[in-house]
């Protein structure tokens, strides 16, 4: 494996961390978010300013973890009043939100971002395999999660609200509960960032890199671990075996979340999950 | 026989619109009451109040002797309280048996942390195969709901809401859209239900089954009391006759 090819699973492996991360709060929970880039940067924010503070990197990746999923329970909770396309004009107010800020603060460094963050100090193929750890770790997670009853009560919450309270569910602690850990994981995705570019400037953390997220979590199927997965792999690598689609990148991936959203809603998971059917059937 | 259930001086308003104004409403434990009156009434805004679901400008609740007024809907189902709705609402992402077993689980699911660390469902699927046998449904267990007739649907709400072991079961127009012999099937099984010892709240505008199957009456009109009391001796009060006749 050459440098260019583990530069580009690491990058792949950061993005399966944050569609998985994703894909609790809309895919397992319901509930759409069109911000979660906000998260991804507050954790890369935040270990960027604790490594150039010196802080070591294990205790800069928790506090990236954290802080993110402290400032995603306090945006949960903002957000408990709204659903549907509502909740998606509110979380997409917090990805303007968090551009807008950032770029407005001399300490996070402004349009021109945090340079000279300091290296892990492990050697790439190490950083990979430690990135791919955390990936696996987190595909566990969400796979454990959707087999556990808070799984099942997610389950509930996405499929009607109303119904789930009814039974005598506490649907807003599950919802918070879903992004609590959902940007939390974005967190520590941002913090893996923060490390393997050692640059960050907050146009990475916008608008469109959430809609990129939410596209991989679409066309994977949304709530299937698998389908994201795979999902999040095709659609990083791409661009990088076919340059032509790199211009075109955002058009793609526009394409894409369209046709799956009119043609297969349930993503590449519920198409392979029909060919197994039509297999047996 | 005492009150489990007292709801007293409930107004609602909708904007400018008095959905319900000073109602009173008092159910008697294990037995089964039918709360009726014409469109309008008022009926599902006070089942709705009672579970929370409907904020109201004045109440009392209590429920088994505690003030529930101000408790949140979820707290309110946690101390007996079930609903059905009156138009279906299946979780569709699951099988009839997991409809069911979710709600069979509620003591799982009660709090975050209990929900995280336990995983397996066995116990709950095989607890709600007892709720689909008591409703008749057992064949359907592995059916996608949204390929079911509605007379599937209608006893799935009702062993959902029994599911979650209520001390009073609140039934929304469960006989609505089922032909004549769907609807007295399943009148036979609610009173079934009534008859083991479940309190039952019941809105229907099936009359005929409602006087078959109810131990008591209690009639809203325009969002007021009417009437309540034996259901042959409310129905012959000349102005219960009114609000269904118009005359």
């Amino acid at each position: 494996m050459g440098l260019y090819e583990i530069s580009l699973a690491t990058g792949v492996g950061i993005y399966i961390i944050l569609a998985v991360s994703l894909n609790l709060i809309t895919g397992y929970c319901g509930q759409i978010s069109l911000g979660h880039a906000a998260f991804y940067g507050i954790g890369a924010y935040t270990v960027a300013l604790l490594s150039k503070m010196g802080w070591p990197m294990y205790l800069t990746l928790g506090a990236g973890f954290l802080v993110a999923g402290i400032i995603g329970t306090i945006i949960g909770l903002a957000s408990l009043r709204v659903k549907e396309d509502f909740l998606a004009i509110v979380t997409m107010g917090v990805a303007f939100l968090f551009v807008g800020i950032v770029r407005q603060q001399e300490f996070l460094g402004g349009e021109m971002g945090i340079s000279g963050i300091p290296s892990h100090g492990m050697s790439k193929p190490g950083y990979l395999a430690l990135v791919c750890g955390f990936a696996i770790l987190s595909i566990l997670f969400s796979w454990y999660l959707k087999r556990s009853w808070m799984g099942f009560a997610f389950d509930a919450v996405a499929d009607d609200e109303k119904t789930a309270r009814v039974l005598g569910l506490d649907i807003k602690a599950y919802k918070l509960t879903a992004f609590a850990m959902g940007t939390a994981i974005a967190g520590l995705a941002g913090g893996l960032y923060a490390y393997y570019t050692r640059f960050i400037v907050p146009d990475t953390f916008g608008f469109i890199e959430s809609v990129t997220i939410l596209s991989m979590v679409a066309v994977g199927g949304i709530g299937s671990i698998f389908g994201v997965v795979i999902a999040t792999i095709l659609l990083v690598l791409m661009p990088e075996f076919f340059r032509f689609i790199n211009d075109y990148r955002l058009l793609l991936y526009g394409v894409l979340l369209f046709s799956v959203m009119r043609f297969a809603p349930q993503g590449l998971a519920g198409f392979f999950s029909y060919l197994v059917k039509r297999k047996e059937g | 026989m005492s009150a489990i259930l007292l709801a007293k001086s409930v107004t609602v308003k909708f904007g400018g619109v008095t959905a319900l104004d000073n109602v009173h409403m008092e159910v008697e434990e294990g037995e089964f009451l039918s709360l009726i009156g014409p469109n309008g009434a008022g009926k599902t805004t006070l089942l709705n109040t009672i579970t929370g679901v409907v904020t109201p400008v004045t109440a009392a609740l209590s429920l088994g002797g505690k003030d529930i007024t101000h408790l949140s809907t979820h707290h309110r189902i946690k101390l007996g309280l079930a609903l059905t709705h009156q138009i279906v609402r299946p979780f569709q992402s699951m099988t009839v048996q997991e409809n069911v077993a979710f709600a069979a689980g509620y003591k799982k699911v009660r709090n975050i942390l209990s929900s995280f660390t336990s995983v397996s469902r066995a116990p709950e699927m095989k607890k709600a195969m007892e709720f689909l046998h008591m409703l008749g449904i057992e064949q359907y267990k592995d059916q996608e709901v949204s390929k079911l007739p509605l007379g599937v649907l209608k006893r799935l709400e009702v062993a959902r809401a029994l599911a979650i072991e209520p001390k009073i079961l609140l039934l929304d127009e469960p006989l609505a859209g089922l032909n004549s012999q769907e609807a007295g099937k399943l009148a036979d099984t609610v009173k079934s239900i009534s008859q083991k010892g479940m309190t039952i709240v019941m809105i229907e505008h099936n009359l005929s089954e409602v006087l078959r199957i109810s131990d008591r009456l209690h009639v809203l009109d325009n969002g007021r009391n009417l009437a309540q009391g034996e259901p042959a001796a409310v129905m012959n009060q000349p102005e219960v006759r009114a609000a269904y006749l118009g005359s």
